[in-house]
């Protein structure tokens, strides 16, 4: 048997953009064991829950994250909602999921220039950021923020978007899907970035469901899982089939995200078709009394909200699962038997948010 | 298997050559921001009533009000433009404008006082001129003890 090592990996690290530390266990080159760990960014969020009144944390569940801020406010408003009984008006809903896969062509294509970036590909990378200004700025002209929104409220959302936002929007998707499309082909048939990805870190589809992966990582192994399938806000009404691929690896994951870029830009226009009128938001009487649980698909999976309140200003609990969590024990899985030089790529292709993971 | 296209960059590649920056030039150039953005946080002080729900409800707990003085104060640096106090403001007289705050080296707030009405200013020095009044009336009552 050859050697064994233990080479430390992060939280700072010149390829990797995230605080987790991986202690590697090599043999010669190859990964046989990683052991990761995370709390180096804990900012005790969930904690602030039970010292700040119920609708002013929809402004600080937000902050969890930089990139699913609008999900993160969305998931907790509907739990409150659930608790409480209000219905969401349908315009509401209808600005919520289009708020929402925004943020998901936004995440996507903050997450391929990243990974362009990883495998040194720089004008690929500046080229997917470009993109993503043009939906940073349609952010900016709708909800008035570019990563924070604060537009979610507890009971509906605090702006209504008018025909001319709409129709802008419906433009800027259009000329976003124009111009991705040779990123798009670069990312897919280049030679040089088909040949680093393709049969990296393979996740069997069994592998994937045992370690519970979530999102893009768990539809790349071939399974047609997509929680915005369970019909929260509007997508009951819009016509959509999850995105999967088989192969699990590498090059899969970056396919099933950019045809979830594509997907997400059509649902903006689909939305856009059947977007109601009416108003926007719901008054909200009293504080919450109960317990509500509940999934939505963030760009990055499945995220999980629970809520437990028992009639007071402040509520006794709040939990917050986000994708990353559940992509930990995978993204261990695949670095098993990889090559050094791929640890930084496999980590990136999990799309790994540790700051949201800590909270 | 493999099926490819050839150097689908290369026509990205030229065009970004001969094209102009996406980027702008600022500061040479200001930055363009929409009418909806929310850059720092204006207040219209002759209307405010002081009563205080700005700050109880601003989570960072950016905003202080006086409401003997008449003052509300704002620390810029601590707040993060949430737009929470112009939705629960009852005389909606808080707004919240493009532009961001200007850096500095250190933390600073902005204090806005209510222009003082008429009657304001007769009830303070009628307070001092009750005392002097009071003290005489005392003095003679002290003196036949
Ligand atoms: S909520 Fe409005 S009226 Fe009340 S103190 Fe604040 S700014 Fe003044
Ligand atoms: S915008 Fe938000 S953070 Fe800023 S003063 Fe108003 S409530 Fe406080």
């Amino acid at each position: 048997m050859a050697k064994r090592s233990i080479v430390p990996f992060g939280p700072q690290h010149p390829v990797l953009p995230e605080p987790v530390h991986l202690d590697l266990v090599l043999e010669d080159e190859v990964v046989v064991d990683a052991v990761p760990s995370i709390g180096f960014v804990h900012r005790g969020l969930e904690k602030l829950v039970e010292t700040k009144d119920f609708k002013e944390y929809v402004y600080i569940v937000e902050r969890v994250c930089g990139i699913c801020s609008f999900g993160h406010g969305l998931g907790y408003c509907q739990c409150l909602e659930q608790i409480m009984n209000v219905q969401v008006p349908p315009r509401a809903a209808y600005l919520r999921t289009i708020w929402m896969e925004m943020s998901r062509v936004h995440s996507h294509l903050l997450w391929l220039g990243l990974l362009a970036d990883a495998m040194g590909f720089e004008s690929l990378f500046m080229e997917s950021w470009r993109l993503r200004e043009k939906i940073l700025d349609m952010f900016d002209a709708t909800t008035g923020g570019r990563i924070i929104f604060s537009v979610n409220c507890i009971g509906g959302v605090l702006k209504d978007m008018d025909n001319g936002m709409l129709m802008r929007l419906s433009e800027v998707t259009q000329e976003i899907e124009q111009d991705l499309r040779p990123i798009a082909d670069t990312f897919l048939w280049e030679s040089t970035v088909r040949s680093r990805l393709h049969g990296l870190g393979i996740l069997k589809k069994e592998d994937a469901i045992l370690a519970g992966a979530v999102g893009p990582m768990l539809r790349a192994s071939g399974v047609a899982y997509d929680a915005r399938k369970l019909g929260y806000a509007a997508y009951n009404d819009l016509e959509f089939e999850p995105i999967t691929s088989e192969e699990g690896d590498s090059y899969a994951r970056c396919e099933v995200r950019i045809k979830e870029i594509f997907q997400s830009l059509s649902l903006i226009r689909q939305a856009i078709s059947k977007i109601p009128n009416g108003p926007i938001q719901e008054p909200v009487k009293g504080n919450p009394n109960g317990e509500h649980f509940m999934r939505i698909e963030q760009p990055r999976g499945e995220a999980i909200y629970y809520v437990k309140a028992s009639g007071g200003r402040f509520i006794d609990r709040f939990r917050l699962r986000t994708p990353t969590t559940s992509n930990i024990p995978p993204m261990v899985q695949m670095l098993k038997g990889c090559q050094l030089a791929d640890v930084p790529l496999l980590v990136l292709t999990i799309d790994p948010c540790i700051s949201c993971t800590e909270r | 298997m493999e099926e490819w296209k050839f150097l689908p960059f290369a026509h990205t590649a030229l065009k970004n050559l001969f094209s102009k920056p996406v980027t702008t030039s600022y500061p040479f150039a200001p930055a363009k921001y929409p009418e909806r953005m929310r850059g720092h946080v204006e207040i219209d002080i002759e209307s405010c009533i002081s009563c205080g729900l700005c700050a109880r409800n601003c989570p960072p707990g950016a905003i202080t009000v006086d409401r003997a003085a008449g003052t509300w104060t704002i620390q810029r640096f601590d707040c993060v433009q949430c737009g929470n106090c112009t939705n629960v403001c009852p005389k909606k007289c808080l707004h919240i404008r493009p532009g961001y705050t200007e850096p500095d080296c250190q933390k600073h707030s902005e204090t806005f006082t209510r222009p003082v009405k008429p009657a304001a200013p007769a009830t303070k020095p009628a307070a001092p001129a009750a005392q002097p009044a009071a003290q005489p009336a005392q003095t003679p009552k002290s003196d036949p003890q």
